[in-house]
């Protein structure tokens, strides 16, 4: 037997097909069936895709890392439950590219945080944490209150995200740059057609100032919706299909 | 392929180097021209200089030399070590670097005023510095270091490639450049350990295959006529590394002119994409790739054969087959279905076989050389570092056990892991690797000070202790307090009374981290006053009429 594994050690091709082949076994196995199997690519009810400026929320909070200390997963455990809300669906995080689950607790689960504290909150404890939980070790971000909003980018952002399979209509790409603006500027004259295209979306100053866009309205818009989009009322996790 | 024509500036792989940084240049410029980004007009500056000042350093040292290298002097090989020096001082650099951000890092934590209110010193734009500092420069340089030094000796060959391996190590080194500036910047995908944007992951994919060819071609060109199982490792390590790399970091850039992507992955096909990489960067990059280091430098500087032919062929192929299965630990109780969880949970269990098996291979080696011990602090590193593998091998199963898993998940419980696996294993047998190098490179007959590696050796080893013992006391007092209940059955602690509790521990973690760090400036200024001031080497390994560096 170990003279046959001569033919490995003497030929380096042979060793390196060899590699290959051995080490993409359990990928395949583990990795292919999660793009068809119904418990990971389930609909489930309430679901739609980040408006532009929740988007642009978003593409803030992974620039400052926030997944370093925050996860995004509540686990299938009765203290995770209690302490954050109904445990975290696979559909949930259906359309982030890339997901946000994280793998340390440094700070609070973020998965279900929407609603829970006002904007007010968001906005004071994002400039200095320590103001409103004294003892937060989480570094203070006041420049996310005097940067402005661009429209750069956006529209080619959901367009990407169109392309990979996320649900925006054509009209929700064509309109990005406006609809980032409109959604914190109850006044903006676009205001109205952004409520139609997202129904139910809140509108309104995230900062708590009318009058401009800033990265601290677009994070707050994000974090406020937050775990709020699957009413748990109507969600059945005792149906057949979830409990496989 | 380094032939170089009488009537030829350049020899064919000098042209081909030409041609890539000639082509990278326009590339940069024309980003550099069109670009409303700020973070990838910096990058595009960056890679334009860089590519130009190595374009122009390769057309000097090809006017100046005279001939081509030969493959071989007097019937010896003419070893190529020039690419392995700049590695090994690289990888020393980054070293000191990685853990001193580690340590900064580790006091914000503990006082978090030095986030500084300013958006390009906060923890979270810095933790990716630390990382990446330490697994990539730090882990990766000292790779390249050690693979091409082992695969030249242990084929008794010339590196393969002529000028390429310049450009892997440059080319590498450039990478870790712009992965570090742009988290500090804020570019960033946000996937663990596979933080860098799109251009940046281009481009290490370009250098990678560049890495993959060199060290193939050195194996064609062995005199031996068995590849040394160390080899087997390095190669193993380089290939499923471009593999994880290409399908974890798939993205579509929002134009070529923009640092930002999206990733084609989402939610849980994302996190399975992730974990499945970011398990095997611990498995093929922080594992396998040092102990391809470990079956060379062990066996060498105890002067003994491995342990065991036989144990090493099913180390190796056990090892690499049941990596790759272990991702979905990190996803325990999550989204991903439980059949999922549960292969990773039982192949991470299996895992430990022939984690150990490996051990037992490196550690049992210094059978009949177990004086050395007393009396060589570089052996004692190496040995030590196997003994940590051994250990972080033993806990990464226990962890990964669901119910194990349910306490220690999100805690630090999984960063004292993580550091007793990257302080104990892979640093020390870096280190021990570096001191064996920096002596046989340089051609001294041996390192400036003994006792400075004592000094280095005990001072990082309580270091490391403090650090561990601190992260296991915290991590369980975490995942205990999240979970304990009252009498009446609510809640027992607010979620901000863990981090209070938290103080001391993250003090004594970064007094572990300091420490480490002052062991490191010794070792550098030990391997500084090594290169400078040593004894030189009486026999001169055969002198290379090769090219003096394109640094």
């Amino acid at each position: 037997m170990w003279e046959k594994h001569r033919a490995f050690e003497r030929n380096s091709i042979f060793l390196t097909v060899g590699i290959l082949i051995v080490v993409s076994i359990g990928g395949l196995v583990e990795l292919v069936p999660n793009f068809y199997l119904k418990s990971t690519i389930e609909d489930v009810e309430g679901m739609r895709p980040y408006t532009p400026l929740e988007l642009k929320g978003r593409n803030i909070y992974i620039r400052e890392g926030c997944y370093n200390c925050h996860s995004q997963q509540i686990r299938v455990l009765r203290d995770e439950v209690d302490r954050y809300g109904h445990y975290s669906l696979a559909a949930e995080s259906m359309y982030d590219h890339p997901f946000q689950w994280g793998s340390k607790r440094t700070g609070p689960d973020l998965a279900r945080v929407g609603g829970k504290y006002s904007d007010e909150w968001h906005r004071d404890h994002l400039i200095d944490p320590q103001s409103v939980v004294p003892s937060s070790i989480m570094p203070a971000y006041p420049f996310l209150a005097d940067a402005p909003i661009t429209g750069r980018e956006i529209q080619r952002s959901l367009e990407i995200h169109q392309r990979l399979g996320v649900p925006y209509s054509d009209e929700m790409v064509e309109n990005a740059a406006v609809d980032v603006f409109a959604q914190a500027s109850p006044d903006h004259p676009a205001a109205a057609d952004f409520a139609e295209r997202y129904p139910g979306v809140a509108v309104r100053a995230f900062d708590g100032d009318p009058r401009r866009v800033t990265e601290m309205d677009a994070l707050i818009a994000y974090m406020q919706m937050l775990g709020t989009l699957v009413d748990f009322d109507l969600y059945d996790g005792q149906a057949d299909i979830n409990l496989r | 392929m380094t032939d170089k024509p009488a009537d030829k500036l350049l020899g064919n792989d000098e042209a081909g180097v030409f041609a890539l940084l000639f082509w990278t240049a326009v590339a940069c410029l024309l980003i550099v021209a069109k670009t409303q980004d700020p973070a990838m007009e910096i990058h595009a500056w960056f890679g334009l200089v860089a590519s130009v000042a190595g374009a122009f350093a390769l057309i000097v040292h090809a006017s100046e030399r005279r001939g081509t290298p030969p493959d071989e002097i007097g019937g010896k090989p003419n070893y190529h070590m020039g690419p392995v020096k700049l590695a090994t001082a690289l990888g020393a650099f980054w070293g000191v670097v990685g853990f001193a951000a580690g340590l900064f890092i580790a006091l914000q934590m503990t006082f978090p005023a030095l986030n500084l209110d300013l958006p390009w010193t906060t923890f979270g734009r810095l933790r990716p510095v630390h990382t990446s500092a330490v697994i990539f420069a730090f882990g990766g340089n000292v790779l390249i270091a050690t693979s091409f030094y082992v695969v030249q000796r242990t084929c008794r060959a010339r590196l393969a490639g002529g000028m390429w391996p310049w450009l892997v190590v440059w080319g590498y080194n450039a990478f870790i450049v712009i992965a570090a500036s742009g988290y500090v910047l804020g570019v960033t995908q946000s996937k663990e350990y596979a933080e860098p944007e799109w251009y940046a992951d281009l481009w290490l994919t370009i250098v990678w295959v560049i890495y993959l060819l060199v060290f193939l071609g050195t194996l064609w060109k062995r005199k031996e006529p068995h590849i040394y199982v160390a080899n087997w490792f390095f190669l193993a390590f380089i290939v499923t590394i471009a593999m994880l790399h290409v399908v974890n970091n798939l993205a579509i850039p929002v134009s070529l002119t923009s640092s930002k992507s999206y990733i084609v992955w989402a939610g849980v096909q994302d996190a399975m994409t992730q974990w499945w990489y970011g398990h095997n960067a611990v498995g093929f990059f922080l594992t396998a790739g040092f102990l391809g280091i470990m079956y060379y430098f062990i066996p060498k500087r105890a002067e003994r054969p491995v342990y065991s032919y036989r144990l090493s062929i099913i180390h190796f192929w056990s090892l690499i087959f049941l990596y790759i299965w272990a991702g979905p630990h990190h996803l325990h109780y999550t989204s991903v279905p439980q059949w999922a969880q549960t292969l990773g949970m039982t192949f991470s269990i299996m895992l430990w076989m022939p984690s150990w098996g490996g051990m037992i291979n490196g550690i049992m080696t210094l059978s009949g050389a177990w004086d050395r011990l007393r009396t060589d602090p570089v052996l004692r590193m190496m040995v030590v570092s196997v003994a940590f593998y051994g250990m972080a091998t033993f806990e990464g199963p226990l962890m990964s056990i669901r119910a194990v898993n349910s306490l220690s998940h999100y805690t630090d419980w999984t960063i004292g892991h993580v550091h007793s696996g990257a302080l104990g294993w892979v640093g020390f047998i870096s280190f021990g690797a570096i001191y064996c190098l920096v002596p046989w490179l340089w051609e001294k007959k041996r390192l400036y000070s003994l006792r400075a590696v004592e000094w280095h050796f005990w001072i990082a080893t309580i270091g490391i202790v403090l650090y561990i013992t601190a992260m296991w006391v915290a991590g369980i007092m975490q995942g205990l307090m999240w979970r304990a209940y009252t009498e009446l059955g609510f809640l027992e602690y607010s979620f901000v009374e863990s981090i209070d509790a938290m103080f001391p521990y993250y003090l004594i973690r970064a007094l572990g981290g300091a420490l480490f760090v002052i062991g490191s400036l010794i070792m550098v200024w030990n391997l500084w006053m090594t290169a400078r001031h040593g004894e030189p080497a009486e026999e001169a390994a055969p002198r290379t009429l090769a090219a003096q560096p394109a640094e």
